[in-house]
């Protein structure tokens, strides 16, 4: 079967006698990392698949400190050599007018796509090279990398690995990590014949959401002959499966709730607005945008500490829509008091002007504003179940503003007083509240924590002019489905929205479940007019 | 008897009914009796482009009977408007037959662009003109009574009907924009041919169509403001003045409600599939919310609970519309804005109001 | 109802629906001589009880004047037995076949039962003669609304009434602009048209020179009789004219009778001086 031409004879010799000279020479080597980096080059461009895999697992041997860049280079295919130049060169885009860089760093433009080519590997070579990563990660210094490099191998459990895998788990001492050595070696289990083996093995298996554990489980059951051990396994597999179902329905919920979130922090300054003061306030969707906005030119101001932007927004976008809101109240809104029909109408007007003032001041098209690096990523609790940070920050951000708006109408004199002039105006005027002074304070609190709201939305969407449209209904229909006057209804009602919106989402389809949401509110009102909570009493039903 | 009887006390009625009769008769000729480079010559653009005018029109007056006489402050009605156009686009969409891009005799062309194998069920019977018509009235008066019979029992009313009519336009809008709905998804319908066997780039069809609009908003008119001279446009005073005295007196003022709603809703849809087949498309955007509002605009523009104020507001706020989307279109959305702002504070009882205090102010100095 | 009574009644040929029995209320009968029966009444709002057990009874033809200091519920007991709102518990009955509690306010109008506010409602958009022909009793749907004629024996009920309430020459001018005091006219005239068994009038003169109280009073004991009258008022001296000696006067106190009989009577209850003067 066996072949050789002369070149494989000679070529085989060569890295022998290269091996051999790399032994002799490893102290020397360890030393000289970059003449060893060399050295695996030449295999990887000119060695076939046998010489490449034992030119990594030299690299790893002597821990060169590149091992792991190099190996992850490979296995995305981004490590490219030159024909002529017999160099290793990473290339992240593979076209005429990119970048290549070599290893040391140094760039040229690709000039000729034919002059590179890639690092080929076989399925075997990724075998060797997942093993390597592996075995890198298992002596990591960190449990958490020792555990998800344990995972890694579940993927592909070959009897080396088993062998590492079982070295590992007498001097390991996280018990997390032993716990999926366990997985592991009851996965490779699954394979065996031995009755009790397999029966230990599928009880280890209970409750893992490991998507490997789950699928052997069902090869398992497919092929075993043993009726019993099918039972056990079908058994251990529901339950599994029970489990998945129900994080999958807590990350359905905790998607409601960050959607919810969204729709109460739009809502609640016109909860404010629409709830104490009884005004109509359609240009809400537009103070919101101008939050957006406010985040957006505060990122240009300071382009180099994006990262803090965020904080400084939030007051900035309090101030600037709360002073937009301010001048609405006082400009127009305070010539409208009791007249809610006409107010809906001026507000709309302004909210016009205010969209086109951002389409001239800005442009129609939309801005994108960066989010900071600390607000991306997220909490893996279980394979199946992991915590967007995004809406985690959403989330609490929403409780955060809700419980400050709770405090500033329950405990300062301000919120004393906007209570005082929406329960009675006139008898509160009669005990010396300027009462002017308290609707432009209380409209402009209102338009603030809507700005805010933008600084919040700007991190989720585009920010453009027609944001404040999208979002007007949603928080109208909030404040009502809640009961208007009522900040917990308003907290309730958003949040109980946001999690049906997502529940509906898998069998209807994020629009169709909108649409079925709003007609649910629409008939809802017809129910009850005044809400989930509403403010009972003589007055209200007047 | 009739007609005449009716615009008894409406002295703004005659004048603009007057008006609308000598443009009917004048503009048709214009356009077909006197040559092109006559600069009296009305081009067949600007004929449609009028006829597009006076649907809105229609629309407005719709609207001036439930807001003007019956306080309710509909932010939906552009819904009603649409389905009607609907309604008239479904019809024209069976016109093509297979004079469409893919030729296929039964199926519009979106459908076969979706794969779709056979003709849903709600689209049956639009190839009939009669079939239509009676969609294009009942489709509207359906939803408008559904939807009033709900909100007006439970006595939803203000600025929560307000919300709500509008929560209807935009769940509309929505659903229409789904391909899945069957009526074209984003795009809508459009493309249209003929109509009853007429090709619709025909001059004679579009001065027809102008025309048929003209009948349409003064028939539409006279039936307002018949309804208005009855008895039951005091009560419908009386219920938007008053709402629970109405009902001490024993007025089931849901009913009134509903029944003058769901003829506000019908002859929105009327107006929509008259302005469909001069427009040449319906697609969702005419359910947005921003719609319903513009035609509450025009109404307290021209002055509400007047009927001719609605339609001198529509004429008014389109021509400037039209113009300034031309010309000045950064404008366009500021001077809207300040039109709803000025409106509201200055002019409550719009631009008639505003001329009948002149008149008043100069009677009095005579 | 579960679904299977509905069910049951799909099948069974027999039975009547509800929507099907013609919505006529049952025609009064007042053969025991009580037109108004209130027994156990109670409505609270947010814990404050406006209405408690509140008893009273009305004879066909009686007048009967109720009095009773600010926030005694003078005006919830109005609202309840018109309909606008509805007591926690006890019931409301109009003779002895009309259940008022189970009708809304429309019905109860139609039903008979006829109400003047506290403060003057009349629609100012319209005339006086429209404001009186809007209320006379005729048939409600909106079909015959539309339909409407006035016949000749309407027409001359109309002139009839506002000749009584003294606004003939006032008939096509906007009600708006009408004085306070004729505004109260006009809605006493308006009631009139509407025919009720019973009238229900909130203060009737307040905001009323002396004589046009007493023209007021002379009105209310001519419509007794026909009518029964039922007058919440302030004013003592208007009541001691209007009750006499021979009428029945209740005091109202926190949302229940304190006190019920002649106007002599009533005034030397001790409870009733001490409600009205303190301790």
């Amino acid at each position: 079967m066996m072949t050789f031409s002369i070149r494989h004879i000679f070529r085989y010799l060569l890295s022998c006698l290269f091996l051999v000279s790399v032994l002799i020479s490893s102290p020397v080597m360890a030393a000289d990392d970059s003449q060893s980096l060399q050295e695996v080059s030449q295999l990887l461009i000119d060695g076939d698949f046998d010489e490449k895999s034992r030119a990594l697992s030299r690299l790893a041997e002597t821990s060169h400190p590149r091992t792991s860049e190099i190996l992850q280079l490979l296995s995305d295919s981004q490590l490219y050599y030159h024909k002529k130049e017999k160099q290793l060169y990473i290339i992240t885009e593979y076209d005429k007018g990119k970048v290549a860089k070599d290893l040391a760093g140094n760039e040229q433009v690709i000039t000729k796509k034919r002059d590179y080519k890639k690092v080929t590997l076989n399925n075997k070579m990724r075998g060797v090279i997942n093993r390597i990563k592996a075995e890198l990660g298992l002596n990591a210094d960190n449990p958490q990398q020792r555990e998800a490099a344990v995972r890694d191998l579940l993927k592909d459990i070959t009897p080396d690995t088993v062998t590492t895998l079982k070295a590992r788990f007498f001097i390991e001492e996280s018990k997390k990590v032993r716990e999926m050595i366990n997985i592991a070696l009851a996965i490779n289990d699954l394979k065996s014949s031995d009755d009790v083996l397999l029966s230990n093995a599928i009880e280890q298996l209970d409750g893992s959401l490991e998507q490997e554990s789950r699928s052997a489980l069902m090869t398992f059951v497919s092929t075993t002959e043993s009726p019993q051990l099918k039972k056990q396994a079908q058994i251990v597999l529901k339950g599994i499966e029970d489990k998945v179902q129900y994080y999958g329905w807590l990350e359905t919920f905790y998607f409601g709730l960050s959607l919810g979130s969204v729709l109460v922090l739009a809502g609640i300054g016109l909860a404010i607005t629409f709830g104490v003061m009884g005004v109509i306030n359609m240009a809400h969707g537009e103070l919101i945008m101008i939050g957006a906005y406010t985040t957006y030119v505060i990122q240009l101001l300071m382009p180099d500490h994006i990262e803090w932007s965020i904080l400084v927004a939030i007051p900035a976008a309090f101030v600037v829509s709360g002073l937009v809101g301010i001048g609405i109240e006082r400009g127009v809104i305070r010539f409208l008091y009791g007249r809610p029909l006409e107010t809906l109408l001026a507000t709309f007007g302004i909210s016009l002007i205010l969209q086109q003032a951002v389409r001239s001041v800005f442009s129609p098209l939309n801005r994108s504003v960066e989010t900071p690096d600390w607000m991306s990523g997220l909490i893996q609790i279980n394979p199946v179940f992991s915590l967007t940070l995004s809406r985690l920050y959403i989330i609490l951000f929403c409780l955060i503003v809700f419980v400050a708006l709770l405090l500033v109408l329950k405990k300062t004199a301000l919120g004393l007083q906007v209570r005082a002039v929406s329960q009675n105006r006139a008898m509160a005027r009669a005990m010396g509240i300027r009462s002017n002074r308290v609707d432009a304070l209380t409209f402009g609190l209102g338009s603030g924590v809507a700005g805010i709201a933008g600084v919040a939305l700007s991190q989720l969407t585009n920010v453009g002019p027609n944001m404040g449209q999208a979002y007007i209904i949603d928080s109208f229909m909030v404040v009502v489905f809640g009961g208007v006057g009522n900040l917990w209804g308003t907290l309730v009602a958003g949040l109980s929205l946001g999690v049906a919106n997502k529940v509906l989402e898998p069998w209807a389809g994020a629009v169709l479940a909108k649409v079925l949401m709003l007609i649910f509110i629409i008939l809802f009102i017809q129910k009850r007019p005044r809400g989930l909570f509403p403010q009972r009493g003589r007055a209200a039903e007047g | 008897m009739g007609l005449l009887n009716i615009l008894k006390n409406d002295r703004g009625g005659q004048i603009m009914l007057g008006v609308l009769l000598v443009i009917t008769i004048l503009v048709p000729l214009l356009n077909l009796l006197v040559p092109e480079s006559n600069p009296l010559h009305v081009p067949t653009y600007t004929v449609t482009l009028m006829g597009k005018y006076l649907t809105l029109a229609l629309l407005a007056v719709a609207v001036d009977l439930v807001w003007g006489y019956l306080g309710i402050l509909t932010l939906g009605h552009g819904a009603f408007f649409a389905l009607g156009g609907y309604a008239m686009g479904m019809y024209l969409m069976r016109q093509i037959g297979d004079r469409g891009v893919y030729g296929n005799p039964e199926l519009p062309d979106f459908m076969v662009f979706l794969n779709w194998q056979e003709l849903p069920w709600f689209w049956q019977g639009f190839d009939q003109f009669w079939f239509a018509a009676i969609m294009i009235m009942l489709v509207p008066g359906v939803l408008a009574f559904v939807f009033g019979w709900l909100a007006f029992r439970s006595r939803v009313s203000g600025v929560y009907l307000s919300i709500i009519t509008q929560a209807m336009t935009y769940a509309l809008m929505l659903a229409f924009y789904r391909n899945e709905m069957g009526f074209g998804g984003n795009n809508g319908l459009t493309d249209f041919k003929d109509l009853l066997g007429f090709s619709l780039q025909e001059d004679s069809t579009r001065i027809t169509l102008f025309v048929l609009s003209a009948v349409a908003l003064a028939a539409g008119y006279l039936l307002c403001r018949h309804i208005m001279n009855s008895r039951l446009g005091r009560v419908c005073i009386a219920v938007r003045d008053s709402e629970s005295r109405a009902r001490f007196m024993g007025y089931r003022v849901e009913n009134v409600k509903l029944w003058i709603f769901v003829i506000s809703a019908m002859l929105a849809g009327i107006a929509g599939a008259l302005y469909v087949p001069q427009v040449g498309i319906i697609n969702p955007n005419e359910f947005s919310p921003i719609n319903s509002i513009e035609i509450v605009v025009w109404v307290a523009v021209g002055g509400r609970a007047t009927l001719y104020g609605a339609v001198i507001g529509a004429l008014l706020i389109n021509y400037a519309k039209t113009y300034f989307t031309a010309e000045l279109p950064e404008i366009w959305l500021f001077a809207l804005g300040g039109i709803f702002v000025l409106v509201t504070l200055l002019l409550p009882k719009g631009v008639t109001g505003f001329i009948d205090k002149l008149q008043q102010r100069k009677e009095a100095q005579a | 109802m579960s679904i299977i009574t509905a069910l049951e009644h799909v099948v069974d040929r027999e039975h009547v629906y509800p929507f099907l029995v013609p919505k006529q209320a049952p025609t009064l009968d007042v053969s025991h001589k009580v037109l108004l029966y209130l027994e156990g009444i109670s409505v609270s709002f947010d814990g404050f009880k406006a209405i408690n057990d509140l008893n009273l009874y009305i004879n066909d033809g009686e007048l009967r004047c109720i009095i009773g200091p600010n926030g005694a519920g003078k005006t919830t007991m109005m609202d309840i037995i018109t309909g606008k709102t509805r007591p926690d518990c006890g019931s409301a009955w109009f003779g002895q076949t009309i259940d008022l509690l189970a009708m809304d306010e429309p019905a109860i109008a139609q039903a008979g039962i006829g109400r003047k506010f506290q403060k003057p409602t009349v629609f100012e958009e319209l005339s006086v003669w429209e404001n009186l022909e809007l209320a006379m009793a005729d048939d409600r749907d909106v079909w015959s609304i539309f339909n409407a004629r006035l016949n000749s024996e309407q027409s001359s009920m109309l002139l009839e009434t506002i000749e009584l309430i003294g606004l003939q020459e006032n008939a096509k001018m906007p009600a708006g602009r009408l004085s306070h005091g004729q505004k109260q006219w006009l809605e006493i005239g308006m009631l009139l048209m509407q025919k009720p068994r019973l009238l229900l009038v909130d203060e009737p003169v307040a905001g009323m020179t002396h004589q046009e109280m007493d023209r007021t009073a002379e009105l209310l004991i001519s419509l007794a009789g026909r009518h029964s009258v039922v007058v919440v008022e302030h004013d003592m001296d208007f009541v001691r004219n209007l009750a006499g000696d021979d009428r029945t006067v209740t005091v109202l106190h926190q949302g229940s009778v304190l006190s019920e009989g002649r106007m002599s009577k009533v005034q030397q209850d001790p409870k009733v001086v001490e409600v009205y003067l303190g301790e």
